[in-house]
């Protein structure tokens, strides 16, 4: 029903806002990576078109790559919390779900159950988008709980390494030794092995990245969803920078961006046996299903 | 019998509507606690999900909750990791578009606050037991009521249980009030722990082969959250996002239509149980006015005041939120003191009706016992007789 609950009879159109109807008719519902994805952003009318996020804010950039990356966008409910990246993901055209300050793990875990009683023989992908101190700090347990009850659906963690929202203080990403609000002297702890703890406590496909690769940064997105809807929770650690409370000048955003590549970022994805299992089955028969449709073409 | 893929039974039941199963369907009488009149009533309710965490006195009603999962009345069920945990999974749960159901006590109510009062907020119109114990130290794990003080201001239906019978009829109807397309809120079912939880009484109640009709995810004010649902939700909360004049606006308006529906709750209260307040002798020129256990104790004071020949009447406050208001002032016009018992400290119920009634003068403060004491009637006697402006020898 999803794709036809959004999609107004054509004599009805007229009367809805036209960027409703832009959405439908030119947005990503529905559609393949290729006809609307991370490769041809700016091209379709993307689900996330403005927000009051920072100019040149990382974050903003790769929740915009999150939402082009979907595989089902007419069937996803995102949840997010208090941190800056709820500014925009609250304004995608994906139906958003806002609780309380880190409580985005336990309210995702209500939700897809629900969703697992109320329609068993469908997909519903559920992605919780937060900010490290909501998915590492104050929504820690939640967050491990859900994953060590082995809940379906996907966590991703926007590391800024910073309180962005409240004005630039310490979290438990920060790396030791900086010198943020709250942590006057410098940070006197390491960063959280978030990687590793998420591993602990079962998570069965599990990445690190600093997204400057859209490509690859959209792949994992997607197989991170493709694994959660059959085996378990999966996991992205993104580096997402501030650069306002990093004092990264605009210009220098990417370049930063590729530098945590070979520092704190570096490229790391595990996944279990049967979360391999999925990835190849399904990007097998993405691969098929492009084939053919080139044959059709030709 | 059927039986699911996890092995669980798939009991036959006849869906029929509230007022039926509550009203009309034949009863049986039982002997059973207070939790077991709770989960009883789950039972009935056609939950689809119960979410739990334990804490005393509370965990009797979940494990039972958990034991009519089991012999599948419900559909979901699970132990969350702690209660903000719990509360926050309902809240998610709720935008499926499903019957929800928990349950807690004292520290644990406290725990989940930040998300139980925001329920209302969210549209969550889930059923929530309140097994009461004490907050704040030094640690009790008795029966005191202070933690309702702090469920008054979220916007949610709150009722206050005397009994096991009131347990088990106050949370069935609890289900079909919170769904009312015009309510949609919370509605907290609070007793004490153990002095009902844990103690036997009498019950009567229908065939458990008879269920509440199935959760209409369509009839709600706000569509779920389930790509399926038109109108189609594209964003819920966008505008409230920002900092900016919409946000206040929005706030504001949505917290009226929040308290709005909390007034309107009334109605079904009206018709499901008989009204927010019960009175014994409306013409006595001394009432006590009390909800829960205490109005348990204000009845066994009010039937001495009676052998006595004193002008004594009872109010029974059975609906915390909305608040009955209209219904004391216009029952107490006439009267010359009112006795307030209570389980706490604080005295939240004598607070509201003082800022109720026009001559709060006349309203005597307490007797009150707290940190899980009993209440004993001779304490409630006690005030009667100088209210009255007689002699009596208190002897405890
Ligand atoms: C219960 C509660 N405590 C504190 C806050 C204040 N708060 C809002 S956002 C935030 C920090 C956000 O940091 P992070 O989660 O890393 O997200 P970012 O803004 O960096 O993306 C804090 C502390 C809150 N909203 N609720
Ligand atoms: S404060 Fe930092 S994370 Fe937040 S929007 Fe601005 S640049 Fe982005
Ligand atoms: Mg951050």
């Amino acid at each position: 029903m999803s794709l036809k609950y959004i999609t107004p009879s054509e004599r009805f159109k007229r009367y809805l806002p036209k960027d409703y109807v832009e959405l439908i008719d030119y947005g990503p519902f529905g559609k393949t990576q290729d006809e609307a994805g991370p490769g041809n952003m700016g091209q379709f009318k993307e689900l996330v078109e403005e927000h009051p996020m920072c100019s040149g804010c990382w974050m903003a950039y790769y929740i915009r790559l999150i939402f082009a990356s979907l595989p089902k966008p007419e069937e996803t409910v995102t949840i997010g919390t208090a941190g800056c990246g709820r500014l925009a993901i609250s304004q995608a055209a994906v139906p958003f779900i806002y609780g309380n300050y880190g409580d985005q793990n336990a309210m995702a875990s209500g939700l897809t159950r629900a969703f697992r009683l109320r329609f068993p023989d469908k997909t519903k992908d559920v992605i919780t988008i937060a900010g490290d101190g909501g998915t590492m700090d104050i929504g820690f347990s939640m967050t491990m709980h859900s994953w060590i009850r082995g809940e379906k659906f996907t966590t991703i963690m926007l590391d800024n390494e910073v309180y962005g929202n409240t004005g630039g203080q310490s979290s438990g990403m920060s790396p030791k030794g900086a010198v943020l609000k709250m942590a006057p002297l410098g940070k006197d702890f390491e960063k959280m092995p978030a990687t590793d703890l998420a591993k602990a406590a079962g998570c069965v496909y599990i990445v690190r990245m600093s997204p400057t690769n859209i490509k690859k940064a959209a792949k994992v997105i997607r197989r991170a969803i493709f694994v959660a809807r059959e085996v378990g929770p999966t996991f992205i650690q993104a580096y997402t920078s501030c650069n306002i409370e990093y004092s990264i000048p605009t210009e220098d955003v990417f370049a930063d961006a590729k530098a945590q590549e070979k520092d704190r970022f570096t490229f790391d994805e595990y996944m279990t046996d049967a979360a391999k299992e999925v990835i190849e089955r399904v990007e097998a028969e993405e691969k098929a299903a492009k084939k053919a449709k080139k044959a059709m073409e030709a | 019998m059927s039986y699911l893929d996890d092995g669980r039974p798939q009991p036959v039941k006849k869906l029929v509507d509230m007022d039926y199963l509550l009203n009309e369907a034949p009863r049986e009488k039982h002997f059973i606690t207070g939790a077991q009149a709770m989960a009883e009533a789950v039972k009935r309710a056609n939950v689809d999900m119960a979410i739990a965490y334990p804490i005393t006195p509370q965990s009797e009603v979940m494990h039972l909750v958990g034991d009519v999962f089991a012999q599948g009345h419900i559909k979901e069920y699970y132990r969350a990791e702690e209660e903000l945990g719990t509360m926050s999974a309902i809240a998610g749960a709720s935008r499926a578009g499903v019957r929800l159901f928990t349950a807690t006590s004292g520290p644990g109510l406290m725990r989940g606050l930040e998300a139980i009062v925001s329920w209302s907020g969210h549209r969550v119109p889930a059923v929530l037991g309140i097994l009461t114990r004490v907050i704040n130290a030094p640690l009790s794990i008795q029966p005191d009521n202070i933690e309702m003080a702090y469920m008054m201001h979220c916007g949610a239906v709150m009722l206050h249980a005397e009994n096991q019978q009131d347990t088990f009829d106050f949370t069935l109807a609890a289900f079909a009030i919170a769904e009312k397309v015009d309510v949609y809120i919370p509605v907290a079912v609070a007793t004490e722990g153990f002095f009902v939880t844990h103690a036997k009484g009498y019950v009567d109640m229908m065939s458990e082969d008879l269920g509440y009709l199935d959760f209409d995810s369509v009839a709600s004010p706000v569509p779920a959250m389930d790509n399926e649902t038109p109108p189609a939700r594209i964003q819920r909360d966008a505008p409230v996002q920002k900092s900016n004049f919409m946000s206040y606006l929005i706030h504001s308006v949505w917290q009226q239509e929040i308290w709005d529906s909390n007034k309107r709750a009334m109605k079904y209260i009206y018709q499901y149980l008989g009204g927010p307040i019960e009175v014994q002798n409306p013409e006595a020129d001394v009432f006590i006015v009390a909800s829960g256990c205490a109005a348990a104790q204000a009845r066994e004071a009010w039937r001495y005041a009676q052998e006595d020949g004193l002008s004594v009447g009872l109010i029974k406050v059975k609906a915390i939120r909305p608040f009955p208001a209209d219904e004391i002032r216009d029952v107490v016009k006439n009267a010359k003191a009112l006795i307030v018992p209570e389980h706490n400290i604080i005295g939240w119920l004598c607070k509201e009706i003082k800022a109720t009634i026009p001559n709060g003068g006349i309203v005597v403060e307490g007797p009150r016992v707290y940190g899980g004491m009993t209440l004993p009637v001779e304490l409630i006697m006690k005030e009667i007789h100088d209210a009255l402006g007689l002699e009596y020898d208190l002897q405890l």
